[in-house]
């Protein structure tokens, strides 16, 4: 057991954990932020997606000893104080089923668009690709994409006229 | 329809609400989750609270598990009582018999629901509004109800229900309450937004998972790799080193049919709780069950051979058949599947020192967990409170209870509220999952016409496996209606549905589609195989074997919105199929193509007549999930069980569908006037034999085997 001191969306948090307990567990059970999800814990589900120093990372597989100063962003931190337009795209478009999945997803919808806000199809589906979801929502999250990449765009142009 | 409208029974019901009035309808309760409806009687109970303050809510009995349900259901009584789900409250239904049956099951929600919904919600405004009517002294023509208030017509002044509902609690509960026309619709049938949206994409949404209660500790469970085995050793030593481990005892697994050991991990977090279980060292006996699944796929090859107990028959099949010189037989097979609900089974259950237990979990059926932690523990069900919360996932796996239990039994071991929860790997390889079963098919043609078709069902059966509710050498009479002709509507002229029953000790469960899933893949295989026989184009024998006019309905629409009757581009094919199932009516036409030495599926196009439905939108999303999650069960899903253990154990072995493989996808649905049908599974059974369609139009390669491999064709 050691302490630790991380800060989840802009907010320092100190926990005391086993070196070697994956982020995902300290997120959920010690911080008791619950938007993220664990699916498989072998990052093969995408399920348990955040943004650490902005780069979107399994964090089921990421020990909380390796976190070190770098920032971590949750579902919950995502939009700050207003919906992220990925979030906006997602109730637009009534992406969600279950929705259970949806947290990852959208987390790693937002870093793709970071990286490119304006990502081909291709891109697009290869990005995505870690994210499973057994609901079938896919076709909605590659529109949902193309639509939040559409107010990237616009609020861009907005801010620069 | 039989209401207890007595006032004191009535007023009996308003000790839920206080001040306020409780008013409601019991549901016609189908009790079987296969979709074949059997009336039950109707009691007087509260679906709807309104509070003198104004404050309505509604109880929405199933549960939601990404169907919809949270607000579909509440829209049936809103749609009547004249609110918004804006305006109202919406709360799950906790067991409780006063609601009937509960279930999110069967494609039935809104099926069982559509009238007696209604009726509770017409009811209740019929009383608001006769209610306005004596405060104003007015004829009831003059008062119209609207928005969670009555207009006064005259004058145009209005009354919250709020205000009314005191009055209108001591006014009788109308028997026939009239029921709005479907054309003065506001909410039902319109694509509306979910209200439960937002919180799932801010991570507000709150999983059986997320369930946090205090002085609260963990749990995972180590149970046997082989199923069944009894535990000979527990060597926990290393475990108990582990910081944060509070405890190991051994436990169970009950099954609805019988119990496994099993040895728990208590511990201060879930994480800790597993890397406890690293640590156990448990050695097992041998077990002697059947679970081999090619040991159960070879014996259902070899009862393939013998004739099969009939349950159905038209003219003379084997006679008919026996004569005919034009005839065909295949077999084909489908596999074991993992439902693999993305939020793993998890239960937090509090057994307390009363003899009283509380549960929060994401179960389908809120009056199941009530009455099975009754029957367990041996207590009235009054002692047992049930928080249904959302699911994460379920498609037949989460109204098994054994997790339920398994979570109930630790906590009344250490007296303290535990969450269980199940990793991934419990998931898939503990199972239950959907069976492999296989379909032995023979046909007969002459001239234009198919002459005859037998579908000979051969597998294990939810009935006998956990209810032990099938005799020797009977065959399982739900899963022949399911295949019959009676619901496929082909008009052949000798027929014959028998089933013959292979055992085996791989847990099984209903899987989204049921029995659908299985048996359209070889019965809509085969008819295409009998269209090549005839040399008729497949989908013209169907609408020449269908008199149907919903049949042909769905299937000219599905030609028109999949081109069909254009030739393909080279190198491409299309194949359709179409299935009945949950009183729904769904076919598609799946488009394969050659890329490279591999099979791509390039696009999709369902339609579905499910009748009236609720919200065309999740109708929508039900199809495209039914696409999806059948795609990928027809492509990549597959569990076995090789050396007395289950060979996948998370999904780098249990494959399913990404989106980067998601093909172009389109859905169609038929607007009409019929009672409603299931939504949530129709449109899944189509898929598998759609595409195992395409593949022989492009390729000649006739695939009777479940999953298909794309890169081997």
């Amino acid at each position: 057991m050691s302490g630790f001191q991380v800060q989840i969306n802009n907010r320092p948090y100190k926990v005391e954990a086993d070196p070697a307990m994956p982020l995902l567990w300290v997120i959920r059970d010690l911080v008791g932020l619950k938007g993220t999800k664990y699916g498989c814990g072998l990052g093969l589900c995408g399920a348990c997606t955040v943004h650490l120093a902005g780069k979107p990372v399994r964090s089921c597989l990421i020990t909380i000893s390796s976190v070190k100063e770098k920032k971590i962003t949750t579902i919950e931190g995502l939009g700050g104080e207003t919906l992220h337009p990925v979030q906006e795209a997602w109730i637009e478009l009534q992406v969600p089923q279950c929705g259970y999945c949806q947290s990852g997803q959208i987390m790693s919808a937002a870093a793709l668009l970071a990286k490119n806000p304006q990502p081909g199809p291709e891109e697009t589906r290869t990005a995505m690709s870690g994210n499973l979801c057994r609901c079938g929502t896919y076709d909605r999250i590659g529109k949902g994409i193309a639509l939040a990449s559409q107010k990237l765009m616009n609020s861009k142009k907005t801010n620069e006229h | 329809m039989s209401v207890k409208s007595s006032r004191r029974v009535f007023l009996k019901q308003s000790w839920l609400i206080g001040s306020g009035l409780a008013i409601g309808f019991s549901p016609v309760a189908a009790n079987t989750l296969a979709g074949r409806t059997e009336l039950e009687k109707f009691e007087l109970t509260p679906f709807i609270i309104i509070g003198t303050d104004g404050i309505i809510t509604l109880i929405n009995k199933n549960p939601d598990m990404g169907q919809g349900s949270i607000q579909a259901i509440p829209t049936l009584i809103a749609e009547e009582l004249e609110v918004d789900l804006e305006q109202v409250k919406i709360i799950q239904s906790n067991g409780d018999e006063k609601y009937g049956l509960q279930i999110s099951g069967g494609s039935g929600g809104v099926v069982r629901a559509w009238e007696p919904l209604r009726k509770a919600g017409a009811a209740a405004r019929q009383m608001l509004i006769s209610a306005a009517a004596q405060t104003w002294n007015i004829p009831l023509e003059n008062c119209k109800a609207e928005k969670g208030e009555v207009l006064n017509l005259l004058t145009k002044e209005k009354l919250n229900y709020g205000k009314l509902v005191t009055a209108a609690s001591l006014l009788e509960v109308p028997q026939n309450p009239v029921l709005k026309e479907r054309s003065e619709f506001r909410l039902i049938g319109k694509t509306t937004k979910r209200l439960d949206v937002p919180d799932r994409v801010l991570g507000k949404a709150r999983y059986g998972i997320d369930i946090e209660i205090p002085g609260m500790v963990y749990a995972c469970i180590l149970h046997s790799p082989s199923l069944y085995s009894k535990i000979k050793n527990v060597d926990d030593y290393e475990a108990r080193k582990i910081k944060g481990v509070l405890d190991i005892i051994k436990c169970e697994r009950p099954m609805p049919h019988r119990k496994m050991e099993a040895v728990a991990v208590i511990a201060s977090n879930f994480w800790v709780a597993m890397q406890g279980r690293k640590l156990l060292n448990v050695t097992w006996e041998d077990a002697p069950d059947q679970i081999e699944s090619a040991d159960y796929v070879r014996r259902m090859y070899a009862a393939a051979k013998e004739p099969g107990p009939v349950q159905a028959e038209k003219g003379n099949f084997d006679l008919a058949y026996t004569k005919s010189n034009t005839k065909i037989e295949s077999i084909y097979e489908s596999n074991f599947l993992a439902h693999a609900s993305m939020e793993p089974e998890n239960t937090v259950a509090h057994v307390k020192n009363d003899g009283t237990v509380e549960v929060w979990v994401p179960y389908q059926s809120p009056d199941w967990a009530k009455g099975e932690i009754a029957k367990y523990f041996e207590i009235p069900a009054e002692k047992v409170t049930v928080n249904i919360t959302l699911l994460g996932g379920s498609f037949g796996r989460k109204s098994y209870s054994d997790f339920l239990l398994e979570a109930c039994i630790l906590s009344r071991k250490i007296q303290k509220p535990v969450k269980l929860v199940w990793s991934r790997e419990d998931d898939l390889t503990q199972g239950p999952y959907r069976p492999a079963m296989l379909s032995r098919l023979q046909g007969m043609v002459a001239g234009k016409k198919v002459m005859g078709m037998h579908h000979h069902a051969i597998g294990e059966t939810f009935v006998a496996q956990i209810y032990g509710g099938l005799k020797p050498g009977e065959p399982d009479a739900g899963l022949c209606g399911e295949i019959s002709f009676d619901n496929s509507k082909y008009n052949f002229e000798n027929t014959k549905i028998s089933h013959t029953r292979v055992s085996t000790d791989i847990p099984i469960m209903w899987w989204r589609s049921v029995w659908g899933g299985n048996f359209a893949w070889g019965q809509e295989c085969f008819v295409d195989e009998l269209s090549h026989l005839l040399k008729v184009d497949p989908l013209q024998l169907r609408l020449d074997s269908l008199e149907d006019e919903r049949y042909r309905h769905v299937l000219k629409l599905l030609a028109e919105k999949s081109n069909y009757y254009q030739p393909s581009p080279n190198g491409e094919a299309r194949g359709i199929a179409m299935w009945k199932s949950f009183g729904s009516i769904s076919a598609a036409c799946v488009t394969v193509a050659r890329k490279n030495s591999k099979i791509h599926i390039k696009k999709v196009v369902s339609v579905l007549d499910c009748g009236l439905f609720v919200n065309e939108d999740m109708v929508k999303a039900q199809m495209e999930g039914c696409i999806i999650m059948g795609l990928s069960a027809a492509t990549k899903e597959e569990i076995s069980f090789s050396n007395k253990k289950c060979d996948q154990t998370n999904f780098h072995q249990y494959k399913i569908l990404r989106l980067n493989e998601l093909p172009e996808i389109g859905t169609y649905i038929i607007a009409n006037e019929i009672a409603p049908g299931g939504v949530g599974e129709p449109p899944l059974p189509p898929i598998a034999p759609a595409l195992g369609n395409a593949i022989y139009n492009l390729s000649g390669k006739r695939i009777r085997k479940l999953p298909i491999s794309l890169d081997d064709i």
